[in-house]
């Protein structure tokens, strides 16, 4: 399993991460050598083994649908890197 | 509709959940609050932060399904759909990709006066996720983002590409509506969010013994039930043309997403958005598996009530009703169908109290803004009036007034005829008096009829109403009808 310049390309894509030249050579190269460390799993025979759907087994955690005390606005937006009295501010979004 | 094609629509269905709080976490659900008031850290996506499932969306999710006859899966679980995107404060959805809650089911169409619906719409699954938060555009170069929305408890229900007119599709939602609303699972309201749809459509164009698909779109942005409908108009009738001019078939072109422009009534073109296999779905580690077993199954299903549809059957078999009849009352909701059940235990003429109800109750508490658990009839003192105009005291035209006359007042029937002198008159000689009277004083209908100038029906109708003025109104339909039959015939020997 070898992941193409392309493929990493496109994953800084999804990943809203603007890569280099240089840096997508570095990344493909180290991020390969991730894949192909984890590739191993793929060597046990796993015919006939259930898929794990989860790591813990443990079922049904759930809350009581109890409504407690919101966040004061103020502490909501304290950490926004843009505001205005009530919102967040991004970017123009244009659909 | 003699088009060279048939419409292919599916619907995919978000709709709120009704919690007190969010799916994940513990801050409120209200609809309507200032922006960014209804938040919390998990919610914010703060980092460090753990979702714990809330069980009633869970169990509201799940009489969903189980209503709508899907099947249930044991064993669930969920995943992460992982896009950026402002209104998605986690850079990644909470929802379920390969293994749903809940697979299959249908919603059935009720049949229109226009001879339409009637049929059957099959879903492909019902999966639950969070909705994410509302972004308002066009403050400078600027977007707000309101995060109250994020984390509340979302249904998806996505429907096979099945329905077959836009008028079906409406009827589709309408039904769905109707039965969350009866379930107590939403309160399904278009106009604030808590039901949203999205409709995929094509056609299969029938040229020269094949059958060509046109490119699908998706259609966003429909706000109404009314937008739904006339959006898939319009985007058929553009399809169609679109094919006139450039024959484009699916092949040839990916789906596209279109927006509905509800005051242009047209849709355009909107931006693509990443691909599913982009979503890059993985299993979410924060959530473990839910295991739904038969005792918890069974007790979902006893918490069922009488559905819509079931309801309709029911109100023909057991009342006669006709469908059409039968479907006004029950789409009114719950409320009144309850209504019009409880009138139905006290008294046996199910015909008219179903018309009282559907013109004057309803009319009424449409005008008044009012519930009817609001309205000043209560079901025994209407069971009451129908009773008395059927044990022939009053007249239907007198049990319509004095029906008025007790939305008006709140007063009992026997009331309002004391205080009215509302009465039938039975009196043979009173109305034999007022039929002459009322021949008197119209003698060209008898020569109307002699030299047939008009149709004998139409003029003993105009005579009836002449005898029923003479008695103010008061005579006794039936005999009014026998004693001026018997007058004429012996007039016209």
């Amino acid at each position: 399993m070898s992941l193409s310049t392309e493929e990493v390309a496109k994953v800084a894509v999804l990943a809203r991460l603007r890569l280099s030249p240089e840096e997508l050579q570095t990344f493909t190269g180290q991020l390969n050598a991730i894949v192909d460390y984890v590739a191993q799993l793929q060597e046990p025979d796993t015919t006939g083994v259930e898929p794990l759907a989860h790591g813990v087994e443990v079922r049904n955690v759930f809350r009581d649908d109890v409504r407690g005390e919101a966040l004061p606005r103020e502490a909501a937006l304290a950490n926004a890197p843009k505001r205005n009295a009530e919102s967040f501010l991004v970017p123009a979004v244009l659909d | 509709m003699s088009h060279p094609y048939d419409v292919v629509i599916g619907l995919e269905i978000h709709v709120q959940l009704q919690t007190e709080s969010k799916m994940f976490s513990w801050c409120g659900t209200e609809f309507g609050l200032p922006p960014n008031t209804q938040t919390d850290p998990v919610s914010l996506g703060m980092p460090g932060t753990l979702p714990v499932m809330n069980r009633k969306a869970f169990e509201l999710a799940l009489k969903t399904a189980v209503a709508l006859g899907a099947e249930i899966t044991p064993f669930t679980k969920w995943d992460r759909k992982n896009y950026y995107y402002p209104d998605l404060p986690k850079n990644y959805q909470i929802s379920q990709y390969d293994l749903p809650f809940s697979t299959g089911g249908w919603l059935d169409i009720p049949a229109r006066k226009d001879g339409g619906g009637g049929s059957r719409c099959a879903l492909t699954r019902v999966h639950l996720e969070e909705d994410t938060g509302k972004l308002t555009h066009g403050v400078g170069d600027y977007s707000e983002v309101d995060l109250n929305r994020a984390g509340i408890p979302l249904m998806e229900i996505v429907g096979e590409p099945e329905i077959r007119s836009a008028a079906d599709a409406r009827g589709c939602l309408e039904e769905l509506k109707l039965t969350l609303r009866s379930l107590g699972v939403s309160d399904c309201e278009m106009q604030e969010g808590s039901l949203r749809c999205d409709a995929n459509v094509n056609l299969h164009i029938h040229k020269d013994g094949k059958t060509i698909a046109t490119p699908i779109v998706e259609i966003k942005n429909l706000n109404s039930f009314r937008a739904v409908e006339k959006a898939l108009n319009y985007e058929t009738e553009r399809q169609y043309k679109k094919w006139l001019e450039d024959g484009l078939t699916i092949k040839d072109s990916p789906k596209t997403t279109r927006g509905w422009n509800d005051a242009e009534e047209v849709t355009k073109p909107q931006r693509e958005k990443e691909t599913a296999a982009d979503y890059r779905y993985f299993p979410e580690p924060d959530l473990v598996p839910v295991v739904v077993d038969e005792e918890w199954l069974a007790r979902v299903r006893a918490s069922i009530g009488e559905l819509p549809g079931a309801r309709r059957e029911r109100f023909q078999t057991a009342y006669g009703l006709s469908p059409y009849d039968a479907n006004v009352l029950v789409e009114q909701g719950d409320d009144v169908a309850d209504y019009f059940d409880a009138v139905a235990r006290d008294t046996s003429e199910y015909k008219l109290a179903s018309n009282w109800i559907q013109q004057d109750v309803l009319r009424s508490i449409k005008d008044k803004k009012q519930a009817i658990a609001d309205f000043p009839v209560r079901p025994d003192a209407l069971a009451d009036l129908i009773n008395r105009v059927k044990r022939g005291e009053l007249n239907t035209n007198q049990g319509r007034e004095v029906l008025g006359r007790m939305i008006e007042t709140g007063d009992p029937a026997e009331t309002v005829i004391e205080l009215g002198g509302y009465k039938m008159v039975s009196d043979s000689g009173a109305i034999a008096a007022a039929v002459d009277a009322a021949l008197a004083a119209n003698p060209q209908a008898i020569e109307d009829i002699k030299k047939g100038k008009k149709k004998p029906e139409a003029v003993k109708g105009f005579l009836r109403g002449q005898v029923m003025k003479q008695t103010g109104g008061k005579a006794n339909p039936a005999l009014v009808g026998e004693l001026l039959e018997a007058k004429l015939a012996e007039l016209l020997a």
